[in-house]
C-alpha cells in the first residue's frame, strides 16, 4: 500500500503562561497507509490529540515534516491550501454539539461543501449520499437538539464525508457517547474504512474500539512507545498497564486464566474470538 | 420554565408560508409590522386580527406552539396593558374611581387594543419568522436581501453566520442552564427564595458555569469550521438556491391589498 501521511522527526510545544514552552511531542515518526485504519492509544495529556491537530494543520508544529500525498504541509500556507489539506483530511471530535454549525441536519452537513465552493445541485447530491452513508436519511429535515448523541455525532460524520475526503481523524469521538451510540457511531467508522476505502485515525482510549483497527499506535508521554497489529500490541498485558492503559477485558480474563495455569493463546482480544477459544477448549475435555 | 422559550425554534412542516422564499418573507414581515402599528379604529383592529388568525391557520403551526411563544412575554403585555389603563384619561366621566385612581373607558379601549396589537405583532412575526423560517434560510434571506450592503463595507456574512450560531445554541444552553440549575439546587442553592438581591446573587453560580462553557464550545465550535473549510463568505455557494415563484409574489399582493386596507378603514 502506498504512503498517505508521513510524519518525520515532528516536535511540538506549547506556550505555557509564562513563555515558557511545555514540550508535547517528541521526535513523532508515523507512517499512514492510504485505506489504512489506525488507532492512537495513550492516556490523558500524552499528546495524542495533539498529534491529530497537527495532522490537519490546525496546529503548526515548531519543527519537523508531515507530508501528505507528498505534499510537506508543515510549512506556511496559503488559506487556498490550508482548505485542501482541509477536505481531504476531515476531522470528527469528541462533543457532538460543538460541532454542528445549522439547525437543521441537512443544512449542516452541506455546511463543508458549501465552504468549499461546489455548485448548489452536488452539493444535494452529496448531502443525500452522506444521509445515506451514515444511515441518517429520515432525518434529514430534524433538528440537531431532537436527536441523541450517537446520532448527532453521525451527523457531524456525514458533515465531513460530504467533503468526499480521503482520511479521517476521530479525536475521541466516542467518548461523550451511551453504549449504543458509541456502537453505531464505531459501526459507521468501520463501514467508511471497508466500503468507501477512506483512510482512519482513530484516537481513543476504549480499548474494545482500538482492537478494530489495522494497526495501534501507543503514544506516551510525547513518545511513540509501540505500534503494531492489535494482537501484537495486546499481547503483553503488562506493558500497557505501565503505560496507565487498559487492555480489552477479554484480553485480561485470559491472562488471569493464564496465571492460573490455563493452557491459553496470548493472542485473543475480541470477545467472539475468546468465546470460540473457550468453547472448544470445554468440549475437549 | 426555561424551555418555555420557543424563540428561534423551527418547526418543520410543508405549509404555504414554510415554502415562501425567506427573502420575500423578510419583506412580508416588514409589511405586516408596519399594518399591525398602522391600526387604529376598531375595525381597522378587526381586520389586523383577522390577518394574525389567517397567518396561523396557514402555517399550520400547532396553536399550542404559538401560545407556548405567547406566553414567555405575558408579562410585559400584562403590564403594558395595566400602564394604559391607569394612565389613560379620557374627557367623560371616569368608569371608576377611588382615591387617586381614575379608569375611564379610553383607558380600557387603549389596554385592550395595545393587548391585541402586541398579541398580534408577536404571534405574526412569530409564525411568519421564526416558526416556519429554518434559521439557515432566515440568515440566508437576510444575507441576501442586504447584499447590497456589502458595498458600504457593512459584514452582512459576518452579522448572518453569528445569527445562525446564535439560533443554533439556544437549544443548547438552555439545556445546559437545567443542568447547572439542577446541580446547583442539589447542593442546596435557593433561586425561589429571599429578596430580590439575594435572588440575582443566587443567579451568579448558574451564570458563571454558563459563560466559561460557552466559551469553551465557542473555542471548540471554530476548530470544528475551521476543519469544515469555512473561510469566510467569499467564495461559499449554497445548496438551497433561493427563486421567487409566482406564489411568493401573489403572498406579497396579499400583504400589500392587508395593509391598504387596513390604512383605508382607518379613522
Amino acid at each position: 500500500m502506498s504512503k498517505f501521511i508521513e510524519i518525520k522527526n515532528l516536535n511540538f510545544s506549547y506556550k505555557g503562561d509564562e513563555g515558557e514552552s511545555i514540550p508535547v511531542l517528541h521526535d513523532i515518526n508515523l507512517d499512514i497507509a492510504k485505506g489504512e485504519f489506525v488507532t492512537i492509544l495513550g492516556r490523558n495529556g500524552s499528546g495524542k490529540s495533539t498529534l491529530a491537530k497537527i495532522i490537519n494543520m490546525i496546529l503548526t508544529p515548531d519543527s519537523g515534516e508531515v507530508i501528505i500525498d507528498g505534499k510537506n504541509i508543515a510549512v506556511e500556507l496559503s488559506d487556498k491550501e490550508l482548505m485542501a489539506v482541509r477536505r481531504r483530511v476531515g476531522m470528527v471530535f469528541q462533543n457532538p454539539d460543538n460541532q454542528l454549525v445549522a439547525t437543521i441536519v441537512e443544512e449542516d452537513i452541506a455546511f463543508g461543501p458549501e465552504n468549499l465552493g461546489i455548485p448548489s445541485a452536488e452539493i444535494r447530491q452529496r448531502v443525500d449520499d452522506a444521509l445515506e452513508t451514515v444511515g441518517m436519511t429520515e432525518f434529514a429535515r430534524h433538528s440537531p437538539h431532537q436527536l441523541s448523541g450517537g446520532q448527532k455525532q453521525r451527523i457531524a460524520i456525514a458533515g465531513i464525508i460530504a467533503m468526499l475526503p480521503e482520511c479521517i481523524i476521530f479525536d475521541e469521538s466516542t467518548a461523550m457517547l451511551d453504549p449504543k451510540g458509541r456502537q453505531e457511531v464505531m459501526d459507521t467508522i468501520e463501514k467508511l474504512n471497508r466500503e468507501k476505502g477512506i483512510t482512519v485515525i482513530a484516537i481513543t482510549h476504549n480499548m474494545e474500539e482500538a482492537v478494530r483497527g489495522d494497526r495501534i499506535v501507543v503514544i506516551d508521554n510525547g513518545h511513540i512507545v509501540k505500534q503494531g497489529k492489535p494482537t501484537e500490541v495486546f499481547a503483553d498485558p503488562y506493558e500497557l498497564w505501565d503505560l496507565g492503559l487498559a487492555v480489552p477485558q477479554v484480553t485480561e480474563l485470559f491472562d488471569m486464566l493464564r496465571c492460573l495455569g490455563a493452557d491459553l493463546p496470548e493472542s485473543i482480544i475480541t470477545e467472539e474470538e475468546g468465546a470460540r477459544v473457550l468453547a472448544r477448549l470445554l468440549k475437549n475435555k | 420554565m426555561l424551555r418555555d422559550i420557543t424563540l428561534g425554534q423551527y418547526f418543520p412542516g410543508n405549509s404555504v408560508f414554510h415554502r415562501t422564499d425567506p427573502r420575500m418573507k423578510i419583506v412580508l414581515t416588514a409589511l405586516y409590522i408596519a399594518a399591525v402599528f398602522l391600526a387604529d379604529s376598531w375595525w381597522s383592529y378587526l381586520v389586523m386580527v383577522m390577518g394574525a388568525v389567517l397567518i396561523i391557520l396557514f402555517s399550520r403551526i400547532p396553536l399550542r406552539i404559538v401560545i407556548s411563544g405567547f406566553k414567555a412575554v405575558m408579562l410585559i403585555i400584562v403590564f403594558t396593558a395595566i400602564l394604559n389603563i391607569f394612565w389613560t384619561s379620557g374627557d367623560n366621566e371616569p368608569l371608576w374611581s377611588f382615591w387617586k385612581i381614575r379608569i375611564y373607558t379610553e383607558g380600557l379601549e387603549h389596554a385592550g387594543k395595545m393587548v391585541l396589537r402586541l398579541a398580534c405583532l408577536l404571534m405574526g412575526t412569530n409564525v411568519l419568522v421564526s416558526y416556519t423560517t429554518s434559521p439557515i434560510a432566515l440568515t440566508d434571506g437576510i444575507e441576501r436581501l442586504f447584499a447590497p450592503l456589502k458595498l458600504i463595507k457593512l459584514p452582512v456574512h459576518e452579522f448572518a453566520m453569528m445569527m445562525t450560531i446564535a439560533l443554533r445554541f439556544i437549544p443548547t444552553l438552555i439545556e445546559e442552564t437545567d443542568k447547572i440549575m439542577n446541580a446547583q439546587k442539589a447542593r442546596g442553592a435557593d433561586f425561589t427564595e429571599g429578596n430580590l438581591v439575594r435572588r440575582v446573587k443566587a443567579l451568579i453560580p448558574i451564570l458563571i458555569p454558563l459563560f466559561v462553557s460557552a466559551f469553551m464550545r465557542a473555542g471548540e465550535l471554530a476548530t470544528a469550521m475551521e476543519c469544515r473549510c469555512y473561510n469566510g463568505g467569499e467564495g461559499r455557494t449554497r445548496m438551497t438556491v433561493l427563486k421567487t415563484r409566482f406564489t411568493d409574489w401573489l403572498m406579497l399582493i396579499i400583504f400589500i391589498a392587508y395593509g391598504v386596507g387596513i390604512v383605508l378603514i382607518r379613522n
